[in-house]
C-alpha cells in the first residue's frame, strides 16, 4: 500500500516536471508522461487478483486523530474500478494532448495541470479517510477551474471556469460539513470503519441533514439538475479536458461518492427518492438538450449529463441489478464517451468546426477515426455487440425490477435511450457517413497521436461486449461487492434471450430510427425553441444571482467602510456602549446600599472648575482658550489628586500637563483657526453619542466603586516595601524596584514617540514645505 | 463625592468622544487627551478613596492599617500619566506633519484624496 503512496508522489513530481519535460523534450515528451500514467495503471492492474478475492487495503498516517482527521488510502474493488479509469484514460489523453495542444503557446501549463488533476483524482479515488477525500476532491475542483478557463483571453471560458468552480466548490463546502456530521456520529471519518456503521448513521437523528449536505457536494459535482448548467459551459476547455475531466472521471466523482457511501448512508427512503428523482430529472433534460444541440461538443456535453442522470438513478432505485447496472453504464459511459470527446477534439482540429450542420462524411477523410467513432456511438445507443448495449439492457432490467414508480421510470429511460438511439444515428450517417461537407478548406488525415486514443477505447468498447465475462470477473465484480458485500455472483453476457427486456430494447432502437429520420425536420425547431421561445438560461440566472450578491456586498460594504474616520469611531463607541449599558441595567439591582462620602467645600471647587474647564474647551472657537481649559482640566485633577493622598500621582500630572501645553503652544501657531466643519444636526447627535458613552463609564464607576476588589497584591507592596525594596514611598518603590520591568517598558515607549516626535519635525516634504 | 466625581468622569468621557467625532484633527487630539484624564480619574476612584495622608510604609508589621490608601492604582496612574504624555507629543508632532503635508485640519478630506 506504501506503493500506491510512493505513485501519488511521483505523480505529483511528474506533475512539476512536465513544463521543462514539454518545453524541451519535442515530441516524445507527451508519450513519456503517458508512459507514467500507463505504469501506474499496468501497477495497479496487479492488484485484481487480490482484490477480487475480497481483500481490502489500508494504509493510514495519523494526523489529528482526536478530531479523526488522518491521511489515509485505502483501496478495494470500487477504489480500484476508479483508479484504473483515471491512470488509463489518463494515459491516452495525454498522448492526445501532445498532438492536440502543439499550437497552444501554453502548452506546458497544460500538461502540469491536467498531471495535477490526474494526481488528485487518484487520490481522490484512494482515499480512506473522508478529509482526505474532501482535500483530493477540492483539489480536483481547482484544477478543472484552470483547465476550463485554460483559453482565459475568452471572456466565455473565464466566465464558464468561474461558473464551474463556483458551484463545484460550494457544493465541496456543504459536503465537508456533511462529513463533519458523518464523523460525529460514527466516531470516525475512515471509510473502513464508516463502512461498518451504516446502521447507527441511518438510525441517527442527524442523518437527513448530513445526507443532504453530502449529496450537495456529490451533486454539484456530477452536475445533476439543477446544477447541471457548469458541464456545457465547461466544454469552453479543450477537447482533452473534456474527454478526461468533464465526461470520464471528474464528473464522476460524485458517483463514486454516492457508490462509496452507499452501504453507510443508502437504502433509506430518503435516499431513494432523492435521487431517483434528481436522476430521472437530470437524465431526460440531459436526453431533451443533447438531442437539439447543433454544436458536437455541446450534445456529447447533454448526453453526459443524461449518462450521470441515469447513473444517480440506478443508485438511487439501489437493488442488487441497479448496482450492477450502474457500475457497468459507468464503464460503457467512461469508454465511449471518452471516446467521442477525444474524437470531437480531433474534428476540430482537422475540419475547424464542431457544427454539425456544416460537416459530414468524414469517414473520406479520416476513416480510423471515424470507425472508431461509430463504434463509440453504438456503444452509446446500446446496440449490440456492443458493451453499451449490455449495460442498457441491465439499466432496463432494474428498472423492471421496481414495484411501484417503476414503470414511470422505465417510461423515462424508454424515452431518454429513444434520444440516444437517435443522436447516435445522426451522428453517425450525418456526421461520419454520407457525402462529404466541410466549411473551409479540406480536412487533413489526422496523426497517430490523435487517433490512437479514440481507437483503443472503442475497441475496448467491442471486446468487452464480445466478452463480458471477463472484465465482469476481474474488475466489476469487485467494484460491486464493495458497495453492496451481497452479491456474490455477477455474470454478464450479451444474450439473455427472449425477454420482455429485448422487447422493450426492440421498441427504443425502432423509435429511435423514427425520431433519427426526423432529425432534421425537429432538430431546427428544437434549437429554435430553445433559443427563441425558452428564453431562461440555467447559467444566466446564475450570473444574474451572482451580479445581485456582488451588486449588495458592493452596497453592504461602502455603507460599512464608509472611509471617514469618525464614523469608524462612532460604529465603536455606540456598539461598546450599548452593550455596556445593557449589561449595566441587566446587573444594577445586584448593587448593595451604596455609602458616600460627603464632599467638602474644597473638593466642590475643583469639581467646579473641572466641569467649566471641559464645557469651555468642548465649546469654545479660539484655539487657545481650548487648550488652556484642557490645562485646567489637568491641573483640577491633579489637585484631586493631592486631596486624596497621592502627591507622587499630582506633581507627575503636573508636569506632564505643563509639557503637553507648551508643546501645544509651539504647535498651534502654524495649523489653522478651528473651523466649523459640522452641521448642527451632526453635532446633535455627536453629542448624543457622547452622552451615551458619558453616561455609561458613569454607570461603571458607580458599579466599579461597590466590587471587592482583591486587596491582597497592595498588601504584598505595603508590607514589602521596607523590607525587600528599603523604601518607604510605597508608590515609588513599585514603580523603580518591584515593577521595575514595566518601568522600562514605559520609558522605552517614551524614547519611541520621542524618536518619532524627531524624525516627524525633521522630515523634509518632498514637494516642499507647505507653510 | 464618589458620586460626583463619578458624575464628573462620565463628562469627561463625553467631551472625549464628542471632540473624537469632529473633523478637525486639533479637535481629536483634545479628545484623546480627554479621554486619558478621564482613564486615570477612572483607575483612581476605582482603587478607593481616602482622604489625607499621602501613602508611606512606616514600618514592615503594622503598615497595612495605619495606611489605607491603596497603592497600587497610583502606581498605574503614574505609568498612564507618562504614556499618555509620550502620545500626546507623538500627537502634536503628528497634526503639525499632517497639516504640512495637506494643508488641511479637515480629517474628511483624507477620504477625498484617497479617491482622486
Amino acid at each position: 500500500m506504501t506503493g500506491i503512496l510512493i505513485y501519488l508522489i511521483i505523480l505529483l513530481i511528474t506533475a512539476f516536471l512536465s513544463p521543462i519535460l514539454i518545453s524541451k523534450g519535442g515530441k516524445t515528451a507527451p508519450w513519456l508522461l503517458g508512459m507514467v500514467s500507463a505504469a501506474g495503471f499496468a501497477w495497479l492492474l496487479g492488484f485484481t487478483g487480490y482484490i477480487s478475492e475480497g481483500n481490502s487495503l489500508n494504509y493510514t498516517i495519523e494526523w489529528l486523530p482526536e478530531l479523526y482527521l488522518n491521511f489515509s488510502l485505502y483501496l478495494d474493488g470500487l477504489s480500484l474500478f476508479f483508479a484504473l479509469l483515471v491512470t488509463g484514460m489518463g494515459a491516452l489523453v495525454l498522448v492526445f494532448s501532445g498532438n492536440y495542444m502543439k499550437p497552444y503557446a501554453m502548452k506546458h501549463r497544460f500538461f502540469f495541470l491536467i498531471l495535477l488533476f490526474e494526481f488528485a483524482m487518484l487520490g481522490m479515488v484512494l482515499s480512506g479517510n473522508l478529509f482526505t477525500m474532501f482535500i483530493f476532491w477540492e483539489l480536483t475542483s481547482v484544477s478543472s477551474f484552470l483547465l476550463v478557463g485554460f483559453n482565459h483571453e475568452k471572456p466565455e471560458a473565464r466566465n464558464a471556469a468561474l461558473q464551474a468552480l463556483l458551484i463545484t466548490v460550494a457544493g465541496g463546502l456543504a459536503m465537508m460539513a456533511g462529513f463533519i456530521m458523518l464523523g460525529q456520529m460514527a466516531g470516525t471519518l475512515e471509510i473502513n470503519q464508516l463502512l461498518k456503521s451504516g446502521d447507527i448513521i441511518r438510525n441517527h437523528p442527524h442523518y437527513l441533514p448530513a445526507l443532504l449536505l453530502v449529496l450537495a457536494g456529490a451533486f454539484t459535482k456530477s452536475a445533476q439538475f439543477p446544477f447541471h448548467f457548469w458541464l456545457p459551459g465547461a466544454m469552453q476547455a479543450p477537447s482533452p479536458v473534456s474527454a478526461y475531466l468533464h465526461s470520464a472521471t471528474m464528473v464522476k466523482a460524485g458517483i463514486y461518492l454516492l457508490m462509496r457511501l452507499s452501504p453507510v448512508m443508502g437504502g433509506t427512503p430518503e435516499w431513494k427518492y432523492i435521487l431517483t428523482i434528481t436522476g430521472a430529472i437530470t437524465m431526460i433534460l440531459g436526453g431533451y438538450f443533447a438531442y437539439s444541440q447543433t454544436d458536437f461538443k455541446k450534445v456529447l456535453a447533454y448526453t453526459t449529463i443524461s449518462a450521470l442522470g441515469t447513473l444517480v438513478l440506478m443508485l438511487g432505485i439501489d437493488t442488487d441489478i441497479s448496482i450492477k447496472a450502474a457500475i457497468i453504464f459507468l464503464l460503457v459511459h467512461a469508454l465511449y464517451k471518452g471516446a467521442l470527446f477525444m474524437i470531437a477534439g480531433l474534428i476540430d482540429k482537422s475540419v475547424g468546426s464542431r457544427d454539425l450542420r456544416k460537416i459530414g462524411g468524414l469517414n473520406k477523410v479520416m476513416p480510423v477515426a471515424s470507425l472508431a467513432a461509430i463504434i463509440s456511438l453504438l456503444s452509446m445507443a446500446g446496440l449490440p455487440p456492443m458493451i453499451g448495449f449490455i449495460g442498457k439492457e441491465l439499466i432496463y432490467e432494474a428498472k423492471f425490477a421496481l414495484p411501484d414508480i417503476g414503470n414511470l421510470l422505465l417510461v423515462a429511460g424508454v424515452m431518454t435511450n429513444i434520444i440516444m438511439v437517435a443522436i447516435s444515428l445522426a451522428l453517425i450517417f450525418n456526421l461520419f457517413l454520407g457525402p462529404l461537407k466541410y466549411p473551409g478548406e479540406r480536412p487533413t488525415r489526422p496523426a497517430f497521436a490523435l487517433r490512437v486514443g479514440p481507437s483503443l477505447l472503442a475497441g475496448i468498447s467491442l471486446i468487452f461486449g464480445l466478452f463480458p465475462a471477463t472484465v465482469a470477473d476481474f474488475l466489476l465484480s469487485p467494484a460491486i461487492k464493495s458497495i453492496r458485500p451481497s452479491i456474490d455472483s455477477f455474470k454478464l453476457s450479451l444474450w439473455h434471450g427472449f425477454n420482455e427486456v429485448l422487447l422493450v430494447s426492440f421498441i427504443t432502437v425502432a423509435a429511435g430510427v423514427v425520431l433519427f429520420l426526423l432529425y432534421r425536420k425537429i432538430n431546427p425547431m428544437l434549437t429554435h425553441l430553445n433559443t427563441e421561445v425558452i428564453t431562461f438560461r440555467f447559467a444566466d440566472a446564475f450570473n444574474k444571482g451572482l451580479n445581485v450578491f456582488l451588486y449588495l456586498t458592493k452596497r453592504k460594504t461602502s455603507f460599512i467602510q464608509s472611509g471617514y474616520q469618525r464614523f469608524y469611531l462612532m460604529a465603536i463607541f455606540i456598539m461598546t456602549s450599548v452593550l455596556a449599558w445593557y449589561q449595566l441595567i441587566y446587573t444594577w439591582p445586584e448593587i448593595e446600599s451604596i455609602s458616600f462620602s460627603r464632599p467638602g467645600m474644597f473638593e466642590m471647587i475643583i469639581l467646579l472648575l473641572i466641569v467649566s474647564s471641559t464645557i469651555i474647551a468642548v465649546l469654545i472657537r479660539s484655539r487657545l482658550a481650548a487648550i488652556l481649559s484642557l490645562g485646567a482640566v489637568g491641573y483640577g485633577i491633579g489637585l484631586l489628586f493631592i486631596v486624596y493622598g497621592a502627591i507622587d500621582v499630582a506633581i507627575t500630572l503636573m508636569l506632564a500637563e505643563t509639557l503637553v501645553l507648551v508643546l501645544f503652544m509651539v504647535v498651534i501657531y502654524h495649523l489653522p483657526k478651528f473651523t466649523n466643519f459640522s452641521s448642527k444636526a451632526s453635532r446633535l447627535r455627536d453629542a448624543a453619542v457622547a452622552l451615551l458613552v458619558g453616561g455609561f463609564m458613569t454607570g461603571l464607576v458607580l458599579k466599579a466603586g461597590q466590587l471587592n476588589l482583591n486587596p491582597k497584591i497592595s498588601d504584598f507592596y505595603v508590607e514589602n516595601a521596607i523590607p525587600l525594596a528599603h523604601g518607604s514611598n510605597i508608590v515609588n518603590v513599585i514603580l523603580v524596584d518591584f515593577r521595575a520591568l514595566d518601568t522600562l517598558g514605559e520609558i522605552t515607549v517614551l524614547v519611541i514617540a520621542a524618536i518619532g516626535v524627531v524624525a516627524l519635525l525633521k522630515l523634509k516634504t518632498k514637494k516642499g514645505s507647505a507653510t | 463625592m464618589e458620586t460626583l466625581l463619578a458624575i464628573v468622569i462620565g463628562l469627561l468621557y463625553a467631551a472625549g468622544v464628542y471632540l473624537l467625532l469632529r473633523r478637525s484633527i486639533v479637535k481629536l487630539i483634545l479628545g484623546i487627551m480627554f479621554f486619558s484624564h478621564a482613564t486615570n480619574l477612572l483607575i483612581f476612584v476605582a482603587g478607593g478613596l481616602h482622604k489625607g495622608q499621602p501613602q508611606f510604609a512606616t514600618d514592615g508589621i503594622n503598615a497595612v492599617s495605619a495606611n489605607p490608601t491603596d497603592p497600587l492604582p497610583q502606581a498605574l496612574i503614574l505609568t498612564a500619566i507618562v504614556i499618555g504624555f509620550g502620545i500626546t507629543a507623538f500627537f502634536l508632532a503628528l497634526m503639525y506633519r499632517f497639516y504640512q503635508a495637506t494643508g488641511t485640519e479637515d480629517l474628511d478630506e483624507l477620504k477625498e484624496g484617497e479617491n482622486k
